[in-house]
């Protein structure tokens, strides 16, 4: 198992590695000069000629990618031409944010998701399967922009149940940072109406996220459950009378949930993507919502960075599900 | 016939391509048919931000454009731009799958590299910045898009292709001498295009809604054009009052991209029979 391990890690080098020239190259080949793109519209002749030399254009094309390679390993990214801060240290700050964002929808997406698909193949081509089919098809084509737009007309300007935008309400202290998501962090310090706050400012925004993730496990996993209810073993057990239920939501659950955890982790990937859009609409302080800002006010430095990191975590959550996907089906450890 | 008699039978299919070619004749024919053709540019301040009645049955918006005609005249951009982008993608993807999946060697590893490296990234996010580095407008957008888009063929057709060159048949074309390119363009290509068609379907939905994004985050079409995306976020600023103004055009975007997942998936039914029990 081990073994099985360490390959599928080291399948990971080339792609990170190509990750790393892609976005080398993007910056040198797309604009027509690399320096100006960096250093913004406002920028004086000198301050590009600082920008080329930083970044070592005026060098041959290996020392730079070397160059470039050693700014990464050292989360140097320079300084963000809109809060004038460093981008690794914004990326750290607004990082928390979004995962917090990200973890809750798919929280939301799988806990929903597989109860919802069991249910769908219980009842196979019954009224409760039809009705689920067309919210999971609908749940995909649906643009997440225009729903969280719709969410937020409905729940916090016409009910004004929710709050409109942001994470936190006005004049609310945030509790001591210890895991950096507001929720677990207000409850670790006992402060119950921060707690309150943060969670009615996630519902949208989390809700929005996990819209088209539920839409995917429901759908893999009642494709899942109706494979399995085919296999000679629970036509054995429902033989011999084993009680209908316990058959189900253990031993087809158990049996089917394999392609649902592939693609919980492909999800994790598309809700960081997602994120972008959904945190710039609900003004939501993490890295999509930058992304969004460097992409309007064309700050090439933050947009390269959050393309790369994007990358980068989505490369490594494959390899986590693989792995995953390798504990639950121990006959992939002979393979590859 | 059989196989007409089959997606005849798939009533959510058929939905799908009833949906798909009302939207092809609504994007044709869409300047004859809108109540008033000139809100493309045209501006009536005196009406501005009406709610829907007879005469604006989807309203007006913040300039008194009639919001129904703007989203009949939406549609022809939207489907230019997805049939625009797929074609590309695959004009890039198809014989780059076929050329990695025929050729073995350090061709073919390089090409499915790189076709890695960019399934690696979140298709939005890798838009997103192509399109802004090569200066924000329609054209950039479609192009981001087709560049992030024909992975997706290569992938697909490179599978296909390795399947086939290991056939009896290919084996027999070149015993009598078949030249490379013949055998993959006129013998290959067509046994491997059917995912190639239901992967096109999909990812005209797919593109769509992207390009909705594109739109929204200012990355796309430029006013006055009555794109989807674009208008929706021009809406923003006149909820909740104008609650018409970003609903129906989000509508018209749902209603576009499911009849062609709708159309996809039952297209895919017909190709790949194997899938069709889990459904």
């Amino acid at each position: 198992m081990l073994q099985f391990i360490l390959r599928r890690a080291l399948y990971a080098i080339p792609s990170l590695f190509g990750l790393l020239i892609f976005t080398f190259l993007l910056i040198r080949i797309v604009p027509a000069d690399p320096a100006a793109a960096l250093a913004g519209d406002n920028a004086t002749p000198q301050q590009i000629a600082n920008i080329r030399h930083q970044y070592g254009f005026d060098r041959p094309i290996v020392e730079q990618l070397f160059l470039y390679l050693g700014q990464v390993l050292q989360f140097n990214f320079g300084e963000s031409q809109y809060s004038h801060r460093p981008v690794g240290l914004d990326i750290r700050q607004r990082l928390p944010a979004t995962l917090e964002l990200t973890l809750s929808a798919l929280l939301i997406a799988t806990s929903l998701g597989v109860p919802l698909g069991v249910v769908a193949a219980v009842y196979h081509n019954r009224w409760p399967d039809f009705v689920l089919r067309f919210f999971s098809i609908t749940g995909v084509a649906i643009a997440a922009f225009w729903f969280a737009i719709m969410l937020q007309l409905l729940f916090a300007m016409e009910l004004e149940w929710l709050p409109l935008r942001g994470r936190m309400g006005n004049g609310i202290v945030p509790p001591p940072d210890i895991t950096g998501s507001l929720i677990l962090d207000s409850l670790l310090a006992g402060r119950l109406d921060v707690f309150w706050d943060a969670l009615r400012h996630l519902v949208l925004p989390a809700v929005t996220l996990s819209l088209g993730g539920l839409a995917t496990i429901t759908r893999f996993t009642r494709a899942g459950v109706l494979e399995t209810m085919q296999k000679d073993f629970v036509l054995y057990e429902r033989a011999v009378g084993y009680p209908r239920r316990r058959l189900i939501w253990i031993y087809v659950l158990r049996n089917s949930v394999i392609a649902a955890v592939t693609q919980i982790g492909l999800l994790f990937g598309a809700l960081i993507a997602g994120a972008v859009v959904v945190e710039s609409i609900f003004d939501w302080p993490g890295i999509g919502n930058y992304a969004v800002l460097a992409i309007l006010t064309a700050d090439y430095k933050v947009m390269l960075a959050v393309t790369l990191l994007i990358g980068v975590i989505y490369t490594v959550v494959n390899i986590l599900t693989d792995l995953v996907h390798g504990l639950l089906d121990p006959r992939l450890w002979e393979q590859l | 016939m059989l196989i007409l008699k089959k997606f005849a039978r798939d009533i959510p299919a058929l939905i799908g391509l009833v949906i798909v070619i009302v939207a092809l004749i609504i994007a044709i024919v869409g300047p004859w048919i809108a109540p008033y053709p000139g809100d493309i540019v045209a501006s009536h301040l005196l009406q501005r931000l009406k709610p829907p009645s007879g005469a604006f049955p989807f309203g007006t918006d913040n300039l008194g454009r009639d919001l129904l005609s703007r989203v009949i005249l939406g549609t022809r951009g939207a489907l230019e731009v997805a049939v625009t982008v797929v074609a590309v993608a695959m004009a890039i993807g198809v014989p780059l799958g076929l050329i990695a999946g025929y050729v073995s060697g350090w061709l073919s590893e390089v090409i499915m590299r790189i076709t890695d490296v960019f399934l690696s990234l979140p298709q939005l996010v890798l838009a997103l910045a192509l399109a802004q580095l090569l200066t924000p407008s329609l054209e950039s957008a479609m192009a981001a898009l087709a560049l992030t888009y024909w992975p997706f063929f290569t992938r697909l057709v490179f599978a296909e292709t390795r399947r086939l060159q290991a056939s009896l048949f290919v084996d027999a074309l070149r015993g009598i001498g078949a030249g490379s390119g013949r055998i993959l363009f006129l013998h290959i290509l067509p046994n491997a295009i059917s995912p190639v068609i239901v992967r096109a379907t999909i990812g005209m939905g797919f593109t769509i809604l992207v390009a909705a994004v594109l739109g929204f985050l200012g990355m796309g079409a430029t006013p006055p054009a009555p794109d989807w995306g674009l208008t929706i976020s021009e809406s923003r600023n006149y909820l909740p009052d104008a609650w018409w103004y970003s609903t129906f055009p989000g509508l018209a975007i749902l209603a576009t991209v499911l009849g062609f997942n709708l159309l996809g998936d039952g297209l895919r039914d017909l190709v790949d029979p194997r899938l069709r029990r889990s459904r």
